[in-house]
């Protein structure tokens, strides 16, 4: 059981010659597109971009968490032969402030240092090595102030503020739900189950670091070459901040090398941007370093959660009562609605009558915390999943029916008063589980743990939103082109951050036009060529803009075909078809090849657009209109269910996760090569968030920076995962499709707790579980006397 | 200083500082920027380049160590036209991803396999272990790896692992 070791199923290999003849299909596992460039090298993500006669730029970081700004001395810098400019927030013509709710960060500070991380100047300098010199000659003189670095501190009665400003004080948003009644629900319950679970602050760790590149072109327009996933949304906040018309800026979204949320807002885009502004029209490059990403990026929120669970005695779930503080870092970045989406998913996919749900996201003067796949998720249920399973020992009943007990159906009011319309597949996910050996077997496995180890069982049952709510427009826009030449150009308004929905988009247009790989070709965000569809984020993606592409690339093939019939002189479309490369007329088997048809089209009649509007929740919850602000309630969910199997070795207090499984309601599934990549990707995520990976700072500095010391997994950290859909056709999905990037990354931490757990009889209600919190547990247990 | 070595079958001379580092030779330098730099500290492996065949870490290198040797950068091991197994096995299987760690993936996986042609699953992921990648969970990658592995043993013939 424990590897499977068999090669995998031997297929054909092709390259790129031949994978380009293949038509694509809806449902089977293609290849994916941009792996061919990415394979030879020969892929140009942001990082790549270089350029005759660039510029380096980089900037000069805070260094301390709070304190007011005095001056900035440039001058040093600026005597260095090489050094082109020091710019500071003097040199900002707009509003110098970034953000996605509230804009409360600076591009460069001008009155106070909120965070270590904050840029004060701005240094451009012919090459990299003078950079690095040049900013560490740049200073300034601050007036330190007293931090606030834990959420507790943060909220006491007379802590200093982050900003003075903010009518809330440390208070960024405080969310808050009732439904029934908590209090009187006590009297009911037969059992109760309280705890305060805390997880960790953590790294998103993508492979490309935040980078881009930028020039002021001839004509005055600002093009800006980012690795984001919100071209569209940064093109406004440059512009906002740096006082441009938006039309004078054109960002540019290449494949980016990872961003699991990380750049789901502004990094070095304004930055660049000003760079470019004061570089006499040469390109100008930056591109961070692994601990100035460490220090000055976003990162999932440290999270501590107070959860009070009252059942029947048969079971069934009465009363949830639910606190989180959330700690924001000094700026907003989506750190609101993050709370929102956490206080939404607080309950897990239960039905549960009476509910008290209270959250605040918390301005501290530690990094910042903000969008990370999961989103708020991953940290309520880490704790609702383990209060799951300290309710079933109580109770002395099987976890998993439990979670089959009180799982939602369609049809059913979620814990936050949501009718579940559309398709919730939770009960097929945990009772794939239930029958799989892995969970059955169980039993035998555990008892043949060799000795000082112990063997455990874990499993959670998920739920995930998609898209962004009831009130930002949650809307994509798709364009096709049959071009000139008789091929297509599909307009991709979504980022490709490493998920695969570019691939997928090709898949779809291929597919409904009937037209090979080679004859397609993939435009990636660019505001001035592809249209505005959002973020590629809140597991929206194909969703979104896949729902908006079939209707573009259906109202393209109609043209096509009525065109072709025109010119063919038959009178009825439905007797032509599209091939590669062709109209056929099927009873005559006459032809027209794309590129003669598309000469008798003018542009505007060779390009389909469509426009699509994710379904939003249309009950009312009781709840301010703050929250609703920030995207709450959803009305599209998917489901899972996984489990894990770990060996704990008594010795070393080591977690060897052995096996993993996960089922999952994602809709139907497109290509199921990308569905596996996500399951399989979230999950070695969700594992290093379980056991290792833990940003330490101290006073507001980042002690962790580098990949040695926050530890990420690797290959042999990840076990054998096996990941089963349970395809349950979504209507309103793109050929019953749901999102699937996020949901997998929020059970291993629960999952493996539980397995903990099930294994040595203690719970470690601080994550990551690491050897030396699972050696203390296991030692405090056997003072106990309660280890057997 | 003058640098000659043989850079993906050609030979190649240049006059850089001894002291600057190999990844920056060859992205900014030469302009091949398939080996990419992640943490420029030794722990990540993205960096990866093939020296005389053995995978080195080009953020750890500096230009005067390639003096007389041969390197492979992701660029010299196939085309899009024409992969070289372990690059097509990659794409077929799945393993890539956002794509960043690839480069280094691939060339590690180069070297794994001259040293063990037919490894077992435990033996590619222990053999990959200064390799991080934040997308796939390394499954598909061992997947590729190990079909790469099988259909090289099927042909009886050694991977190229450089021209
Ligand atoms: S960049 Fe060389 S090992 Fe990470
Ligand atoms: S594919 Fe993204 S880091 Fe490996």
């Amino acid at each position: 059981m424990k590897n499977k070791d068999k090669p995998p199923e031997l297929q054909p290999f092709f390259d790129k010659n031949i994978a380009g003849d293949v038509v694509p299909s809806i449902g089977i596992s293609m290849p994916r597109i941009d792996a061919y460039a990415k394979v030879t090298g020969r892929e140009r993500y942001a990082a790549d971009y270089y350029g005759f006669d660039m510029i380096w730029a980089g900037v000069k970081r805070a260094g301390i968490p709070h304190a007011r700004l005095k001056s900035v001395n440039t001058q040093a810098a600026e005597n260095l032969p090489g050094v082109i400019a020091v710019l500071t927030h003097k040199n900002i013509s707009g509003s110098n402030r970034q953000g996605v709710i509230r804009k409360d960060q600076p591009v460069l500070v001008d009155d106070k240092v909120r965070h270590c991380g904050d840029a004060v100047a701005l240094v451009l300098a012919e090459d990299k090595e003078t950079l690095a010199k040049a900013i560490k000659l740049t200073s300034a003189d601050f007036e330190p102030l007293p931090g606030v670095f834990t959420t507790e501190t943060a909220l006491e009665e007379n802590a200093p503020l982050v900003h003075e400003d903010h009518p809330g004080g440390n208070v960024l948003l405080k969310a808050s739900l009732e439904i029934g009644s908590v209090q009187s629900a006590k009297e009911h319950c037969d059992v109760l189950v309280e705890a305060c679970f805390e997880t960790p602050l953590v790294e998103h760790a993508y492979l490309e670091t935040e980078a881009g590149w930028a020039q002021l072109k001839e004509d005055g327009k600002l093009e800006i070459v980012a690795s984001t996933q919100t071209p569209f949304r940064d093109r406004m906040e440059v512009a906002d901040a740096l006082g441009l018309e938006p039309e004078r800026i054109r960002m540019i979204a290449p494949y980016a090398g990872g961003a699991f949320g990380g750049k789901d807002g502004v990094t070095v885009q304004s930055l660049l941007g000003l760079a470019a502004l004061h570089a006499n029209g040469r390109p100008v490059k930056m591109w961070w370093s692994r601990e100035e990403s460490f220090i000055a990026g976003t990162k999932r929120h440290a999270a501590r959660m107070y959860y009070r669970l009252g059942a029947k005695a048969d079971g069934s779930l009465h009363s949830l009562d639910t606190r989180l503080y959330f700690d924001t870092g000094p700026y907003d970045h989506l750190g609101g609605v993050v709370i929102t989406l956490a206080l939404e998913h607080s309950g897990g996919p239960y039905r549960i009558p009476n509910v008290s749900f209270k959250g605040w996201a918390v301005y501290t003067n530690n990094p910042i915390g903000g969008a990370f796949r999961g989103f708020g998720v991953a940290q309520v249920t880490a704790a609702m999943e383990q209060m799951m399973d300290m309710l079933a020992e109580k109770l002395a009943m099987d976890p998993l029916k439990l979670r089959l007990k009180n799982a939602v159906r369609k049809g059913d009011k979620n814990c936050v008063g949501v009718t579940l319309t559309h398709s919730t597949g939770l009960v097929e996910c945990l009772e794939a589980v239930a029958r799989h050996p892995l969970w059955t077997e169980r039993a035998a496995w555990k008892s043949k743990a060799g000795p000082f180890k112990r063997r455990g069982a874990g499993i959670v049952a998920l739920m995930h939103a998609s898209g962004y709510g009831p009130v930002v427009p949650d809307v994509a826009n798709a364009k096709v082109e049959l071009t000139a030449e008789g091929k297509i150009k599909v307009y991709c308004g979504v980022v490709d951050m490493g998920q695969g929905n570019a691939a997928t988009n090709l898949q779809i247009a291929g597919s409904i036009l009937c037209q090979n790989v080679d004859r397609i070709e993939l435009i990636l965000p660019d505001t001035d060529r592809t249209l505005p569809s959002g973020s590629a984020s809140a597991s929206r993606c194909t969703y979104t803009f896949g729902n908006a592409l079939i209707g573009a690339c259906e109202t393209l093939k109609l043209r096509i075909l009525q065109r072709a019939a025109d010119l063919l002189m038959v009178d009825d479309c439905d007797e032509t078809a599209l091939i590669p490369g062709a109209v056929r007329h099927l009873p005559t088997g006459r032809e027209i090849p794309l590129h003669r048809l598309a000469t008798f089209m003018n542009e505007s009649e060779r390009t389909a657009t469509q426009r699509f509007r994710a379904p939003t929740a249309k009950e009312i919850p009781p709840v301010g209109n703050e929250i609703r602000l920030h995207g709450f309630p959803h009305t599209l969910f998917s489901y899972g269910a996984h489990l894990v199997r770990v060996e704990v070795n008594e010795l070393t207090g080591v977690v060897d996760v052995k096996r993993y499984l996960s089922v999952s309601d994602c809709g139907k599934i497109i290509n199921p090569h990308v569905y596996e990549q996500q399951i399989q990707g979230a999950i070695a995520q969700g594992i290093g968030y379980a056991l290792s990976e833990e940003v330490q700072v101290n006073e507001g500095k980042v002690l962790t920076a580098d990949l040695a010391t926050f530890i990420i997994p690797a290959a042999s950290d990840v076990p054998e995962i096996e990941s089963q859909p349970v395809e349950i056709y979504e209507p309103s999905g793109p050929y019953g499709l749901k999102g699937v990037g996020e949901i997998a990354t929020n059970g291993p931490l629960p999952a493996i707790a539980n397995a903990v757990a099930d294994a040595c009889g203690v719970r470690i209600f601080r994550s990551p579980l690491t050897p030396s919190r699972v050696l203390r547990a296991l030692r405090e247990r056997l003072s106990e006397g309660g280890v057997h | 200083m003058k640098i000659r070595f043989v850079l993906n079958g050609e030979t190649t001379e240049l006059d850089v500082p001894g002291d600057r580092r190999v990844v920056d030779v060859l992205r900014e330098d030469v302009g091949l920027t398939g080996a990419k730099e992640s943490c420029g500290s030794g722990d990540c492996g993205a960096c990866t380049i093939l020296v005389d065949g053995e995978s080195r870490l080009s953020c750890l290198m500096l230009a005067a160590q390639l003096q007389g040797r041969r390197i492979t950068t992701i660029e010299g091991l196939g085309s899009e036209a024409q992969l070289h197994p372990i690059q097509s096995a990659f794409t077929q299987y799945g393993a890539v991803q956002c794509g960043f760690c690839i480069p280094g993936m691939v060339l590690a996986t180069a070297d794994l396999l001259k040293r063990n042609p037919s490894p077992s699953r435990e033996q590619i992921r222990r053999g990959l272990g200064g390799n991080l990648c934040r997308c796939t969970g390394y499954q598909k990658i061992v997947d590729a790896v190990q079909a790469a592995a099988s259909r090289s043993a099927d042909h009886e013939k050694p991977l190229r692992d450089d021209k």
